[in-house]
């Protein structure tokens, strides 16, 4: 049988000053850890949040996104009358046919230009995607040059307020209003109507086109019934899928953090094995008279191991702590958090998530990092010969 | 081997230390009977071979040669894990120095080597209260460690060498950390244990006063036996 886990719980509090320095370390590197993983599960969380799993979207063959997607009026005309495509009260397809521009505006702090994708929307485009709601102003009018701006990007760009004026393409854009994305892709996006955008910067084509299918085999008609005409190179996906595939980007985040954490990881192992060695260090004696008392090497081994996991996992809770108060924070004050997507090279917005599996995670790997690092000294401890640990003073 | 009624029966122990050219005897062919119900106190010079006797006998350390039987085990001959459990169901032992756990009650102390037991919380409690009565500190069982005196400490040390009713109480100078009051105690108790709980308590001292309190007096001279 093992040393009761209290006599290791006291051990640690009773020598707390020796102990939270490796336990802030340890509560850094799990805060870091969950803090990174939060940012790729936020990316992701916007990209399957993104999207009506009635929709389908229609790119052309071969292109990953709809920046490098071409879809002409003829090519359009082909398949927009198809009947599996649900209709409207007035019998108009439930289809719009996009376009959309990467164009670079100033920054609100004054801090350079970034890039953001501007989406020109068909008739039925807003009705469409129902997450999307206005939260000030009114809708852009189709004929005019009017943008309606998500909020999270009015926030990050320089004249984007209801009624103001910016200017692109060479040309100004009143901002009609401000929708809401839902915590989706839209929220990285500025919406115009389809025509105005082609006009404005002189383009042909359309770049996806979203259309409402009747019912799901509606949907697998449509689908199978695209893939088999040669004259249409379409690629055809539900849109919730393809926004789904649309955030890569959460991998150079997971990678980042991964490799961040691993690195801190390698100081937090290192300070834990200093304390379990000043731990074996000062209870020799204690030790030994375990030892006499009956407890196999075994059980001393162990009962250290566990010692430098409880450290660990008071660390890694600390750490998990801070992340999820990090987040709340962020909630309250309403922060958001910005980057660059790898796939648009556009500016993209989202909101960091902490899962109950990445604070696991994060723990677990506290845990592993603790007890590892006390590997050497348990052995060490379990190793001491009886009768010199004793004389120990 | 005749059994004799001796609990512990040493044949030709000798303990060679071997550092480099020089070698150290510390003990030097000891043959020794320990009866049972017996208070055998160890005298002797510093350095003459008294713990390491000890030691050898609680299954602590290892001789260079010879026999030591237990209960007729040789105790010499067990492995590292097969002498820790031995230890833990056999020998109580007692340090000069306490050695108590100082993140644990004097109840939880004495109940770590109950521990490794397979008794019930219920029976540990039961056999840990017995234990820290029979040596007068019921009343201290919630302490720690460091609010009890240096006399209270043994006593409880006492307790925990006592509490898995082993054969043997082993004692190495158990009074050479307290005042004189505190070691009468301590001694009446070892006394007890050998003529009221029919405990075999060796003990090594260097106080006539506190060899007074056993059974039988032996002494040791460079690891030899002095016969008298
Ligand atoms: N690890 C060791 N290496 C070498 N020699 C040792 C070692 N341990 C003990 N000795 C020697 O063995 C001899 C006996 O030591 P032991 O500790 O048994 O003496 P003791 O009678 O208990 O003395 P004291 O009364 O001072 O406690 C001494 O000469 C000592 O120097
Ligand atoms: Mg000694």
């Amino acid at each position: 049988m093992a040393l009761p886990l209290t006599y290791n719980l006291r051990n640690v509090l009773v020598r707390w000053r020796a102990t939270l320095a490796t336990i802030l370390g340890i509560a850094l590197v799990v805060a870091v850890f969950i803090l990174i993983q939060s940012l790729a599960a936020g990316l992701e969380q916007s990209g399957r949040n993104t999207g009506d799993p009635r929709n389908l979207m229609i790119v052309r063959k071969g292109s990953t996104a709809e920046s490098s997607s071409q879809i002409s009026r003829e090519q359009l005309k082909t398949f927009g009358y198809l009947p599996q495509i649900a209709r409207d009260g007035r019998g108009r397809p439930l289809l719009s046919a996009d376009l959309t521009v990467l164009v670079s505006l100033p920054r609100a702090d004054g801090n350079g230009e970034a890039n953001v994708t501007v989406r020109g929307l068909g008739p039925m485009g807003i009705e469409l995607r129902p997450q999307v709601t206005l939260t000030a102003g009114r809708w852009f009018i189709p004929g005019r040059r009017e943008a309606v701006v998500s909020t999270k990007m009015a926030q990050r760009f320089a004249h984007c307020a209801p009624g103001q004026h910016f200017k692109t393409g060479g040309k100004e854009l009143t901002v009609a209003g401000w929708f809401d994305g839902g915590n989706s892709a839209f929220d990285s996006e500025i919406w115009m109507d389809a025509d105005e955008a082609r006009d404005l910067f002189d383009r042909e084509s359309y770049s996806s086109v979203l259309v409402r299918m009747m019912d799901t085999n509606a949907a697998a008609q449509f689908m199978g019934r695209m893939e088999k005409d040669r004259r249409l190179p379409m690629r055809v996906v539900p849109e919730v899928a393809y926004y789904s595939e649309q955030t890569r980007t959460s991998v150079v985040f997971k990678v980042i953090g991964t490799f961040l954490a691993v690195a801190m990881s390698v100081g937090a192992f290192f300070a834990a094995m200093n304390t379990m060695y000043a731990s074996v260090g000062s209870r020799t004696r204690e030790i030994g008279t375990l030892r006499v008392l009956g407890y196999r090497r075994r059980a001393i081994l162990l009962s250290f191991l566990v010692e430098g996991g409880i450290v660990a996992a008071l660390g890694g809770l600390l750490g998990c702590a801070t992340s999820v108060g990090l987040q709340s924070l962020s909630v309250f004050l309403g922060w958001q958090f910005g980057t660059m997507s790898f796939n648009t090279f556009s500016e993209v917005v989202f909101q960091f998530r902490i899962t109950p599996g990445l604070a696991a995670q994060g723990l677990l790997f506290a845990v592993v990092v603790g007890v590892l690092g006390s590997l050497l000294p348990a052995i060490r401890a379990a190793r001491l010969p009886v009768i010199a640990a004793l004389k120990e003073v | 081997m005749p059994t004799n009624g001796a609990i512990v029966q040493i044949r030709n122990l000798s303990k060679i230390y071997a550092q480099g050219e020089i070698q150290v005897t510390a003990l030097d062919n000891v043959s020794l009977d320990i009866g049972a119900c017996e208070f055998l106190t160890l005298m002797g010079p510093s350095g003459s071979g008294k713990s390491t006797l000890l030691h050898i006998i609680a299954g602590i350390d290892r001789p260079t040669s010879g026999e030591c039987r237990v209960q007729n085990i040789d105790v010499t001959r067990l492995n590292e894990s097969r002498l820790a459990d031995w230890r833990n169901q056999n020998v109580g032992f007692v340090f000069q120095t306490f050695n108590l756990i100082p993140v644990l009650t004097a109840f939880e102390n004495v109940e770590l080597p109950l521990l490794l037991t397979q008794l019930s919380r219920k029976e540990r409690r039961q056999q840990v209260e017995t234990a820290l009565d029979l040596v007068g500190l019921a009343d201290r069982a919630r302490h720690l460690p460091r609010q009890l005196s240096g006399g209270q400490e043994q006593r409880v040390a006492i307790a925990r060498a006592l509490v898995t009713d082993p054969t043997l109480v082993v004692a190495d100078e158990p009074t050479g950390n307290l005042d004189s009051h505190s070691a009468q105690e301590v001694l009446g108790v070892l006394k007890s244990l050998s003529s009221d709980a029919g405990k075999t308590v060796i003990m090594v001292t260097h106080d006539p006063k506190a060899a007074a309190f056993g059974t039988r007096t032996i002494h040791l001279e460079k690891g030899e036996l002095i016969k008298d």
